[in-house]
């Protein structure tokens, strides 16, 4: 009865997560572990970003609790200089009505990774060798470069020679040292894909890196408004070791399940064939604005006008030129024509090594190359359509050429330059999407996660706004058309 | 020859397209304030010719001098704001209003407004067109209120040469024959040097002080109306005149 009151009232338990793959997993075990009590409902708020913005949900109460690792506490969050045990921890964190309990049972420290087979050639058997070795490049999550308990302090630590790292997507990095574009990334030691990739983790052999144990960060109140759920919690105490964590991040990560399913396997293996699950699925529209839409929005949106403001600059004066020279014409029309049926995938691999990075850089670049026919075409022909009665007239008036462009030409145009730019506004809203694959985010970042994870409905949640966006950009241009295009030219 | 105070002055000037004389050498020469009309069957080279005198088109072979300076590619541009050119559909840039396209010129060189008004007034009132009307796009013109603003927009910096190309062949013949009316009456008036490009030889007879009339890129005979009519140089002069008068004439004619 009390519990049905509580739920009436919208009092519910939400778990956050941060924004990988064993976050999200342990986010589930936690919410479904609640939902099993029977006590109250519970939500699961999934990957909402790095440390910052979890702890800093979880200090305003939009969550309840999220899994942490000690570590990351201790370094990060209360900028420790020293390392403390949990008592200590809880000692500090209670005036801020926070606590840690219901230590998991493994350790997920950070760690460095290297090619095994580069290692080997090298003789790299620790950290310590690594100051041997200052020509390796490095590629960290940003996470790992920005924190305390990160890469500044482990090369003073170590007393490393590298100037600054790459910055580089967790996900990506496996590929890209890999395929060998950088030599050294941060890893979780718990990781799914260390073996699968041949990769040796070094040893932290002057203990710089503090203990990780996975561990419930809550607000106090929680243990005393829902006993009963808290017991629950308390019960997953020692239950994850090391090995078990990477199989569960091996079962989203490498076999596609998703993270609902490998939680709700775990606990149901814990406690018999009756464990609850399902009742936390997120539905579709809870996907589609999940916490990270206005951040996918604003990148999306960025990597579609910059590139695209961009092709107007240098667009639009090669259609002019073009237009002004048949040879010229011939040039740049078949060269923007060869450039668009590149395949963007096939593109993006082409600019990474241009640009030796990933990331926001070589997906513009992408987007920028895409955009550029349909305006230089546009351009060329809005220029060359103005009948010749008209262009003669001008030049009959004794204009010169650059205000005979400006005052009559481009204008007499404009309807034609801006479809093309609307044109390639569209198509860039698409093909944005495939920016993700290379760490540029916006709504492809979705797309890439459900396509890796075999999840329709985040792939649609990524989708759907790219498509509405294309919707909307469309209607702007055409808004845009009524102001721009002179009004002796719209139809009567 | 140079001394000539002949406006406009060709000396064997040649245009050919693709090996095909589209004009054959002419050495020609207008008279100061007088209409001269050019005559002929389509493609005989009259509008070559006068597109070759603004400088539109550069000539094979020749050159041309605009009140005794030799037509250049550098000074094209400059020389063209002491000519006014009219053609056939009037050739207004249907994005601006018809004042500013009337205007145009006169804003990129920096007139002030107080003389652009004055002005456009002035004109208006000459080609008897309501200044409210020019605010009007050339698309919500008719085709002869279209031309008048062409024939204001020609004369705004007053050139001493006004070059046109069919001026009125896309309109109806009541307006036709009424612009016709006020036009020699313009013309009479401003005192310009006037080439008229027309294949309408009454037309040709009305404005003409002079005709020139062209066959196959050749001059083939220079003279007043009635020189025409009366003694024609050869066959095909009488037959060009002859068609011409069998359309419209009424039953006076002969």
């Amino acid at each position: 009865m009390m519990a049905l009151g509580q739920a009436a009232l919208g009092d519910e338990i939400r778990i956050g997560s941060k924004r990988f793959t064993e976050s999200y997993i342990l986010g589930e075990i936690l919410t479904q572990s609640v939902v099993a009590a029977g006590e109250t409902s519970a939500a699961h708020k999934p990957g909402l970003g790095n440390t910052a913005i979890v702890f800093a949900a979880l200090k305003s109460g939009a969550i309840d609790a999220y899994p942490e690792y000690t570590g990351t506490i201790d370094k990060e969050i209360l900028k420790n200089a020293t390392v403390s045990d949990l008592a200590s921890l809880n000692r500090q964190l209670a005036p801020l009505g926070l606590g840690v309990a219901v230590p998991l049972g493994f350790n997920n420290t950070y760690a460095l990774a290297i090619r095994a087979d580069q290692a080997e050639k090298l003789g790299i058997k620790t950290l310590s060798d690594l100051a041997k070795h200052p020509e390796l490049r490095l590629g960290f999550s940003q996470e790992f470069i920005g924190r305390a308990d990160g890469w500044d302090g482990l090369k003073r630590a170590y007393g490393l020679p590298f100037a600054t790292p790459q910055g580089i997507d967790h996900g990506l990095a496996y590929d890209a040292i890999a395929n060998g574009q950088i030599d050294l990334t941060d890893i979780y030691a718990t990781d799914a894909k260390i073996e699968k990739f041949k990769l040796r983790v070094l040893p932290d052999d002057r203990s710089y890196f503090p203990a990780y144990e996975a561990v419930v960060f809550y607000r106090l109140d929680v243990a005393l408004r829902f006993p009963k759920s808290w017991t629950a919690l308390q019960r997953l105490t020692n239950t994850i070791a090391d090995r078990r964590m990477i199989h569960m991040n091996a079962e989203a990560e490498l076999n596609g399940k998703d993270f609902a399913t490998v939680a709700g396997d775990f606990l149901r293996e814990q406690r018999g064939a009756a464990a609850v699950r399902g009742s936390s699925k997120r539905g579709f529209w809870d996907k589609l604005f999940a916490e990270d839409f206005g951040r996918l929005t604003a990148q999306h949106l960025l990597l579609v006008f910059v590139s695209l403001a961009l092709s107007i600059i240098v667009a639009v004066p090669l259609g002019i030129w073009a237009a002004r020279s048949s040879a010229m014409a011939k040039w740049v029309l078949s060269l923007s024509g060869v450039i668009q049926t590149v395949p963007s995938l096939a593109l993006l691999a082409f600019l990474i090594p241009v640009f030796d990075r990933i990331g926001t850089l070589p997906a513009l670049a992408a987007l920028f190359l895409y955009a550029l026919l349909p305006i230089v075409r546009n351009t060329y022909a809005g220029l060359t359509q103005i009948p010749l009665s008209l262009r003669e007239s001008a030049s009959a008036l004794g204009l010169p050429a650059l205000p005979r462009l400006r005052l009559i030409e481009l204008p007499l145009a404009m309807g034609t330059i801006l479809a093309g730019i609307k044109t390639a506004a569209i198509i860039n809203v698409g093909t944005a999407t495939i920016a993700a694959f290379i760490g540029a985010g916006g709504y492809g970042e979705r797309i890439a996660q459900g396509l890796a994870l075999n999840d329709h409905e985040t792939l649609l949640a990524g989708a759907v706004p790219a498509a509405v966006l294309a919707l909307l950009v469309q209607w702007g241009f055409d808004g845009l058309e009524r102001w721009i295009i002179p009004a002796g030219l719209r139809a009567a | 020859m140079k001394s000539d105070s002949s406006p406009i002055q060709l000396y064997d000037v040649r245009k050919s397209f693709n090996g095909h004389d589209a004009l054959a050498p002419v050495t020609l020469s207008f008279r100061s304030a007088t209409t001269t009309v050019l005559i002929g069957p389509s493609g005989c080279g009259k509008s070559t010719l006068l597109r070759v005198m603004m400088g539109l088109i550069q000539p094979s072979a020749g050159q041309v001098e605009i009140s005794g300076v030799k037509l250049t590619h550098q000074n094209a541009l400059a020389l063209r704001h002491g000519i006014g050119y009219v053609i056939q559909d009037g050739g207004l840039f249907p994005h601006l209003s018809a004042a500013s396209n009337v205007t145009l010129l006169a804003r990129h060189l920096n007139w002030t407004e107080q003389k652009i008004v004055a002005r456009v007034q002035q004109l208006a009132a000459l080609v008897r067109l309501e200044l409210g009307t020019l605010q009007r796009y050339p698309r919500e013109l008719s085709g002869g209120q279209q031309q008048r603003v062409a024939l204001m927009r020609a004369l705004m910096l007053d050139p001493p040469i006004l070059l046109l190309d069919e001026p009125l062949g896309a309109l109806d013949p009541v307006i036709r024959f009424e612009l016709q009316e006020e036009l020699k009456a313009i013309f009479s008036q401003l005192k310009k040097t006037v080439v008229m490009v027309t294949h309408d030889m009454s037309e040709a007879a009305f404005f003409g002080d002079e005709i020139i009339l062209m066959r196959a890129g050749h001059i083939v005979q220079r003279g007043a109306p009635m020189d025409l009519l009366e003694r024609p140089a050869d066959a095909f002069v009488t037959a060009f005149i002859r068609a011409q008068r069998a359309l419209p004439q009424p039953a006076h004619a002969l």
